[in-house]
């Protein structure tokens, strides 16, 4: 299968103004290819959070170009990127960041119904089918405030994936869980990217973790040490 | 690619109103507040004001045509500039008051366009004479039923009837306060005597009350042939005519023109009546402030309340538009959310206002307003009720701009 690139990033550079002016990224450049689970690692401030924020198109205040799968994302209107992240890229967050007044299917419905491309009926199915393939089905009704840390994250995981992204961006997805739903977390992402051929790009601290993936990026003092770390 | 409408950003705000009822209710309640006293005070002017209209309107036209006292000119005028014709001390023509050709001037009028009754009236200043009690008044020489229909006199009659003063030539209808300083009661004479020196004995056919004492303490009505007579004047004599107009608030305007128009003075209610006016336009000014006021409070509650949603809700906010939402979403989850409780004050706002003015309604005041005179004013109820939601949307959009422009990621490195 000939390798499709999803996103590349070319001279990447960001200041910081305060308290005062800082190079936080120096010249990053890299691709990802469709189908790969990355893993970006480094030690705490060296800038790797700040990169994924660039990447998922949020923080728009940086020097160099970004392609998102063959489409020049720089430059683009705050509206534009908005479209953009609803159709194309689902996020995980460190805090789970569900909304507490709804429900877990909810929760994982908000983003298609933003979308609008099918019929609530379809996106109820498709939620439930997410919610499936983490385990979380049972769940699908109760409050999404009334569950465990673990649990919160598998959902947070299942409404990424509502509209089927081409890019799936996680910031510290395993930070706050325990094992059992760190290796939960981690097969379905390995699954996502071997079985539906989605990307994933994950910011972690966890060494077993990125061992694991496919490739890890590693950063240091907001420079790229290598593109594909070798683990001894 | 299909396209559905989900209406998703409505859901959210219905959500966050029904998972927050307290802060909603307390939000609604300052609506509710501002548009109740907005809503009731604004009736209550209107009601005021429509009294003492109602109370003016009983003795004066909306607009009286008289011959207006003359100041004496120069008959001689220079042709060349350097030459000025001047009397020293210039007096009162001492012409008679007189409308010349009275039917004429009427039918001029009413063939004016707004105008909707013309009668002549001739007024007479008058002794009253009962014994050795004198009082001085002003008798006003009319066809009743003319003047019943401009006045409503028929309403204010307590004693006697109208009817009589037409069959009765030298009848005569008093105020009450007149009869009662006489001490005449209905079928009773009294003498009267013009300011023509002119003296006639008169049959009260009746008593009037008006709502206001110092007119039932002067006024009378006789017939105008009666009127002419104690002037000795001929048939033709009219002193003024008295002109109602469709909308009296414009009389103004058309005291001008059919002053024009006539040759003679007309005077519109609100010269004659501007001292009296000037304080109802200061308490309608004053009412309207504070009623702004409240109304500009009840936005600051909604304001204040919606920031306090918004600085909760920060966290959703950055999730939200991390999953695609943009600005003007958020805008609207907001915006609606201050619309809803803006409408729930409304609706409650205009029940307790009813419930106020339906309980004041019912206060009897006294002799000379009977009832507290408030009633729902439907332009008040609809311009309060639009003029509250206008405040509601501009206190939501100002805090929801400011939600719709939050950067996610300074939220999420926290």
């Amino acid at each position: 299968m000939a390798t499709e690139i999803m996103l590349q990033a070319d001279n990447i550079g960001k200041y910081f103004y305060d308290p005062e002016k800082f190079r936080v990224l120096n010249d990053v450049s890299f691709t990802v290819n469709r189908g790969e689970f990355v893993t970006l690692v480094g030690k705490s401030g060296c800038g790797k959070s700040t990169l994924l924020y660039i990447l998922s198109t949020m923080d728009t205040e940086y020097d160099g170009t970004l392609q998102i799968h063959g489409e020049a994302v720089t430059g683009k209107s705050q509206n534009q990127l908005a479209a953009l992240r609803n159709e194309k890229i689902g996020f995980v967050f460190q805090f789970h960041y569900l909304l507490p007044e709804f429900s877990c299917l909810k929760n994982v419905m908000i983003p298609a119904l933003r979308l609008g491309a099918r019929s609530r009926e379809e996106i109820e199915t498709t939620a439930y089918e997410k919610l499936t393939l983490l385990g979380m089905k049972d769940q699908a009704l109760k409050s999404s405030a009334k569950l465990s840390g673990g649990q919160q994250q598998r959902i947070a995981i299942a409404r990424a994936l509502i509209n089927a992204p081409l890019i799936i961006m996680a910031d510290e997805p395993t930070g706050n869980l325990d094992s059992k739903n760190t290796d939960i977390v981690f097969d379905t992402f390995k699954q996502l990217a071997h079985e539906f051929n989605q990307t994933i790009i994950a910011v972690t601290h966890d060494t077993d973790f990125a061992r694991k993936s496919d490739r890890t990026i590693e950063m240091l003092d907001g420079a790229i040490v290598t593109t594909s770390k070798k683990f001894v | 690619m299909a396209n559905y409408q989900h209406h998703i950003d409505t859901e959210i705000s219905v959500t966050y109103i029904t998972s927050s009822k307290r802060l909603t209710l307390v939000a609604s309640l300052g609506v509710t507040i501002g548009i109740a006293i907005f809503i009731f005070l604004n009736c209550m002017t209107a009601g005021f004001s429509r009294t003492s209209n109602n109370i003016i309107f009983k003795s004066t036209p909306h607009i009286r045509v008289y011959k207006d006292d003359q100041m004496s000119e120069p008959l001689l005028t220079y042709a060349d500039t350097n030459r000025i014709a001047l009397i020293a001390n210039p007096k009162v023509v001492p012409q008679s008051n007189r409308i010349v050709d009275p039917d004429h001037v009427i039918e001029l009028l009413k063939s004016q366009p707004g105008v909707v009754f013309v009668m002549p009236q001739v007024a007479v200043n008058v002794f009253y004479n009962s014994g050795k009690t004198q009082l001085a008044g002003a008798a006003s020489g009319v066809h009743i039923d003319e003047a019943d229909g401009m006045f409503d006199i028929g309403s204010t009659v307590v004693e006697g009837s109208l009817a009589d003063l037409k069959t009765t030539p030298n009848g005569i209808l008093l105020g009450v306060g007149v009869a009662a300083k006489m001490s005449v009661r209905t079928n009773d004479n009294i003498t009267v005597t013009s300011s023509r020196n002119v003296t006639r004995v008169m049959k009260v056919v009746g008593l009037f009350f008006t709502n206001n004492s110092y007119v039932d303490k002067v006024k009378s009505y006789v017939n105008i042939s009666t009127a002419q007579q104690l002037l000795a004047e001929s048939p033709s004599y009219v002193s003024d005519i008295y002109v109602n107009v469709l909308d009296f608030d414009k009389a103004p305007t058309y005291s001008g023109r059919l002053s024009m128009l006539t040759g003679y003075k007309a005077e519109d209610w609100q010269t004659a009546y501007s001292n009296l006016l000037s304080g109802t336009n200061l308490r309608d000014v004053m009412i309207i402030a504070i009623s702004i006021a409240i109304m500009l409070v009840a936005g600051f509650g909604i304001y204040n309340i919606l920031n306090m949603t918004i600085s909760q809700k920060i966290n959703d906010i950055a999730i939200l538009k991390a999953m695609g939402f943009q600005g003007h979403d958020v805008i609207r989850i907001f915006v609606l959310q201050g619309a809803i409780i803006g409408m729930i004050g409304i609706v409650l706002g205009l029940l307790v206002s009813a419930a106020l003015i339906y309980f004041l309604s019912t206060v009897y005041l006294g002799s000379d307003i009977g009832y507290f005179p408030i009633g729902f004013e439907l332009a008040t109820v609809v311009s309060g009720s639009l003029f509250g939601l206008i405040i509601t949307l501009l206190a939501s959009y100002l805090p929801a701009r400011k939600a719709a422009n939050v950067d996610p990621v300074s939220i999420f490195r926290k």
